[in-house]
């Protein structure tokens, strides 16, 4: 590989990450003990950005010290990734982080215990940065989900070949793929003809509503979310609402962790708070199942478990869900003690969501 | 009272008389052998493996032999029968008092003697005998033999539960090998269970631990022989018999005493029949129980003895003697405990000899912590009386009670509430040893709630809970050093590496920074046992290392065992109670200095642990307590 294929974001991530490893040098030349400063991921420290719209981190931050076994470990493991990655943006080549973890195998103490602290540390790496985990050379390996509705995009493939796609008529019944990368250089929005974007928690309703032909019959764009959405599919749904000035809606199953995926979407996601201006798109808004709905259209529903209940109680103290509105779904639905899944609606027959429940959601939020 | 109307012309009491008859003891214990412990099959196999087992230790001790005792348990065609066989080396039994020991109920040579004995704890092996007879209606068999020049009586034994008296049924002279010992055998009505905290393997591990003098191997139905050896070659301090001490004696027992003294004038009575009583204790109690001094001990009526007795209880006496008690040792118990479970941690305590209402008793515990033992479950509890095994009742005894009553939370053990049996990695021991074991009831399985044991019980427990804490404290404290080690001197230096080759500057000299992160002194200590000749040789040695940014200087101590001392160094030492003390330093930072010696004649167990302190050494410290 040459040079060539160095974007100008992998040089500035390169250089940025080089300047970690010059903090902790300093540190020891001077004779102190060697710390890195982190912002501190929890929902405590998220503020909402008024000119941004999305949940950013605040100020609390977390100190790796390497005055104990932990932080000293984690300093180590940071300098062993920035390395690591050095050496990937000098030879052109990328990792996934499960592939990152596997390497870091030959780390000696550096070595990741689980993949989990592997993915932490290239967020806290975006953080520290101010860049991207694509800048890194880093992708995850799950894709994106999928998208099904008349919207035209060109991508560039692995041949360096641009393709030119419409997500209606060039692709099967499983829809065009998201790519981990969507930015400007490998995805472009040419062209939509719909009234509306809706994003779909579950597989069987993504394939009901394509079944039933509900993206052509009512002007939508599909996009399926594949439970917590990846960031690709996020930054897909923010570019797309930027593109084409649609209204988003969110339709998912009726319980406290849909309402963290739609938040995850709309506001931001804890993780991730530091890159919420790339992949949170304060348009969308929230459709259902709401608890209202498992009300007020009688559905099938399951009891509330001991985590559900924790889970929506948290969620009454997590900024994102501060408005009345929430308040008061999350409180009705603490007192049904009731969750409903999407799949729920077909107590009224295979067509009801579509003919039905949909269309009179849709015309309530004033978008059909 | 008018019966039915008619005249009485027979006294009902002769009618009753008639049916009324001497009850015999073993008629008694046929109908009610709970109170013997032979509730159920799985408390009679023990119970009778227990009362052979105890018998023979005793003889054994008397007779001033190192018990050698092998216990076998074997199946029969009966699938609820057991063969029980219990071997000893003890002294043997001449012919004619076989079949008195064995066949005759309360018979025995310690039933009046005030001394702790094992003894007291049962009824007796006569009750075995019995309970054998009773549920499977065979004989059993005594092998004895006194002496190598003496002929080996073999006899099966049989007893009339109506006369309480032995029937020989089979004698004869056989050859037997060893020089001297009894075999006793039975088969008994039973279940045998394996690998529970009531079995026959557990009585005998319990009692290994606490006669380390003891070697016991224990064959089991299905043929496993399980050794458990003897750990120290000595017996245990016979116990002195002592007469009873005014304060400890029951009313009857004084009218008994009373009626076969020898001493002709209540004065000599009291002072030669009872221990702490002089000669003018001896008038005080008779002037003041209106009485004579010459009065015959024999001729006291009986309300002048309830007078004497009431006296006797009220006026003050010297605590009765100790020496009549034989406790095991801290040490031996260690040994015992180390030996049979396997753990990180033991300490013991025997706590000086106290007295309840005149009865001498001595507290003994231990705990053993760490290792092999599940950290999650609830603390094992081994009491003792007397050197045997109490393994029923555990919820009734005052040593569980004093367990209950200590807030363990504070040494380190997890405790529901600050109360109850605690949890962790621990077992804790507790003896009893008494003249007079005061039990909760007959079967003798719980000892009562008196304060005084108690209290001594509590006391006792508290020092091994602090020794607990304090060797979790110092495990923790060592897990923190060994952290900052692999700290310092792997992953430091590999972080100054990494960084110096990603900026591409010259590797940076990294002492500044690791004083810094330790910011501690650390004191290692270390022992090494080792055998030159027959002597045994342990060398101790203390590192101390400044991990500060300051020189240091100050006063470190090192505690010693009562035992010859050779080779200390540095030499400018000063011996002060028990423990050698150094002026150490000064220290740079960075820097390490040794200390040591060589103490001679020790086991291994004897010194497993080395006690250091100082003072003016300001900061953390690891590896030793302040002063």
């Amino acid at each position: 590989m040459t040079g060539k294929d160095i974007t100008k974001g992998n040089r500035i991530a390169k250089d940025r990450l080089k300047k970690i490893a010059e903090f902790v040098y300093d540190q020891l030349d001077r004779g102190d003990i060697p710390h890195l400063e982190v912002s501190s991921r929890t929902k405590n420290n998220i503020v909402l950005s008024k000119d941004l719209k999305v949940w950013k981190y605040g100020k609390d931050t977390v100190q790796r010290s390497a005055k104990d076994l932990g932080g000293a470990t984690s300093i180590l493991r940071t300098l062993y990734t920035v390395d690591f990655i050095g050496d990937m943006i000098d030879s052109g080549k990328s990792s996934t982080l499960r592939e990152m973890y596997y390497i870091s195998e030959g780390w000696n103490k550096g070595k990741f215990p689980t993949q989990d602290e592997s993915n932490k540390l290239a967020e806290d790496l975006e953080i520290i940065t101010k860049c991207l985990r694509e800048d890194f050379k880093l992708r995850p390996e799950e894709d994106g989900a999928r998208v099904i509705g008349d919207l035209t995009i060109t991508e560039k493939n692995r041949k360096g070949e641009v393709k030119k796609i419409n997500c209606k008529d060039d692709v099967g019944d499983s829809g065009y793929g998201i790519p981990y990368n969507v930015e400007d250089e490998k995805v472009k929005f040419k062209a939509v003809n719909a009234k509306f974007i809706i994003a779909i928690e579950t597989g069987g309703m993504f394939d009901r509503l394509v079944e039933n032909g509900f993206d052509e019959s009512h002007g939508a764009v599909l996009v399926h979310l594949k439970g917590q959405p990846a960031r690709s599919t996020r930054r897909f749904i923010k570019r797309l609402q930027e593109f084409s000035n649609l209204p988003v809606v969110l339709f998912t199953d009726g319980d406290p962790w849909s309402y963290r995926i739609f938040a995850s979407v709309a506001f931001g996601a804890i993780k991730t708070a530091h890159i919420s201006e790339y992949l949170a798109t304060p348009e969308a808004q929230y459709l259902g199942i709401t608890p209202s709905d498992i009300v007020n259209y009688e559905l099938p529903s399951d009891k509330l478990s001991d985590n559900d209940v924790s889970a929506l109680k948290s969620e009454l103290t997590d900024p994102r869900f501060s408005s009345s509105h929430w308040k008061e779904e999350i409180k009705l639905q603490l007192k049904l003690k009731k969750k409903s899944e999407q799949q729920a609606l077909a107590k009224y027959g295979l067509d009801f969501v579509t003919d039905t429940y949909l269309p009179e959601k849709l015309s309530e939020m004033n978008i059909i | 009272m008018l019966i039915g109307g008619s005249p009485v012309t027979v006294p009902y009491a002769n009618k009753m008389a008639e049916s009324q008859k001497e009850i015999s003891i073993s008629d008694f214990f046929a109908k009610n052998r709970q109170i013997l412990g032979f509730d159920n099959p799985s408390k009679a196999m023990l119970v009778s493996v227990k009362e052979a087992v105890d018998n023979s230790l005793d003889a054994c001790e008397e007779a001033n032999i190192l018990p050698d005792i092998f216990v076998k348990i074997s199946r029969t065609d009966n699938k609820d029968r057991y063969l029980i066989t219990v071997r000893d080396n003890g002294p043997g039994i001449v012919k004619n008092q076989i079949p008195n020991v064995f066949g005759r109920l309360l018979y025995g040579s310690r039933f009046h003697a005030i001394r702790q004995s094992r003894g007291q704890q049962g009824i007796g092996i006569s009750s075995v005998v019995l309970y054998s007879q009773l549920t499977t209606g065979k004989t059993t068999t005594v092998i004895s033999k006194i002496g190598e020049d003496y002929p080996c009586h073999r006899m099966e034994i049989h007893i009339n539960t109506k006369t309480n008296r032995p029937q020989i049924i089979n004698s004869e002279v056989i050859l037997w090998e060893p020089h001297h010992g009894t075999e006793f055998s039975c088969e008994i009505e039973g279940r045998y269970q394996k690998n529970k905290k009531q079995s026959v393997q557990e009585y005998l591990r319990s009692t290994a631990i606490v006669n380390p003098h003891v070697q016991i191997v224990f064959e089991d139905p299905d043929g496993e022989v399980l050794r458990f050896d003897r750990v120290v070659d000595k017996l245990p301090e016979p116990a002195n018999e002592s007469k009873p001490h005014p304060h400890g004696i029951e009313l009857g027992v004084l009218k008994n005493m009373l009626q076969y003294t020898e001493a002709r004038k209540l004065s000599s009575f009291l002072t030669n029949e009872f221990t702490r009583i002089s000669p003018r204790g001896a008038r005080d109690i008779i002037s003041q129980a209106g009485l004579t001094e010459k009065t015959n001990p024999k001729k006291l009526k009986l309300e002048n003895v309830q007078t004497l007795y009431d006296v006797m209880l009220k006026m003050k006496f010297m605590a009765p003697p100790t020496d009549c008690l034989s406790p095991i040792g801290d040490r031996l118990i260690r040994k015992g405990l180390r030996k049979e479970i396997d753990s990180k941690f033991a300490y013991t305590v025997t706590r000086d000899p106290k007295v309840f209402l005149g009865t001498p008793f001595q507290v003994e515990a231990g705990i053993v912590y760490g290792g092999e033992i599940p950290p999650g479950d609830q603390v094992q509890i081994l009491r003792f009386g007397n050197r045997v095994p109490l393994l029923y009742q555990q919820g009734g005894c005052a040593m569980t009670h004093a367990i209950e009553r200590i807030n363990w939370r504070p040494y380190g053990l997890e405790q529901r509430g600050g109360k109850g049996i605690p949890n962790g990695p621990a077992v804790i021991l507790v003896h009893l040893a008494s003249t007079n074991v005061p039990f909760t009831s007959e079967s003798k399985e719980a000892v009562a709630d008196v304060d005084e044991i108690l209290d001594e019980i509590v006391r006792a427990l508290m020092d091994c809970g602090r020794r607990v804490k304090s060797h979790i404290n110092k495990k923790n404290k060592l897990k923190k050093v060994s952290e900052k080690y692999t700290l310092i001197k792997e992953i430091l230096p590999e972080i100054a590496r990494k960084s110096s080759s990603i900026v591409g500057r010259p590797q940076i000299q990294l002492d500044p920074v690791i004083t810094k992160i330790m910011n501690v002194h650390v004191i290692d200590s270390g022992i090494i046992h080792r055998e030159v000749g027959d002597q045994k040789q342990t060398e101790v040695t203390v590192k101390v290392q400044n991990y500060t940014q300051k020189e240091r200087k100050f006063k470190l101590l090192v505690k010693v065992p009562d035992t010859l001392i050779q080779g200390v160094y540095p030499e400018n030492f000063n011996m002060k109670d028990g423990a050698i003390e150094w002026e150490v330093g000064p220290i740079s930072p960075a820097r390490s200095v040794h200390l040591g010696f060589t103490l001679l004649g020790l086991d291994q167990d004897e010194y497993d642990e080395v006690e250091v302190y100082y003072s003016r050494l300001p900061g953390e410290v690891i590896g030793a307590d302040p002063l």
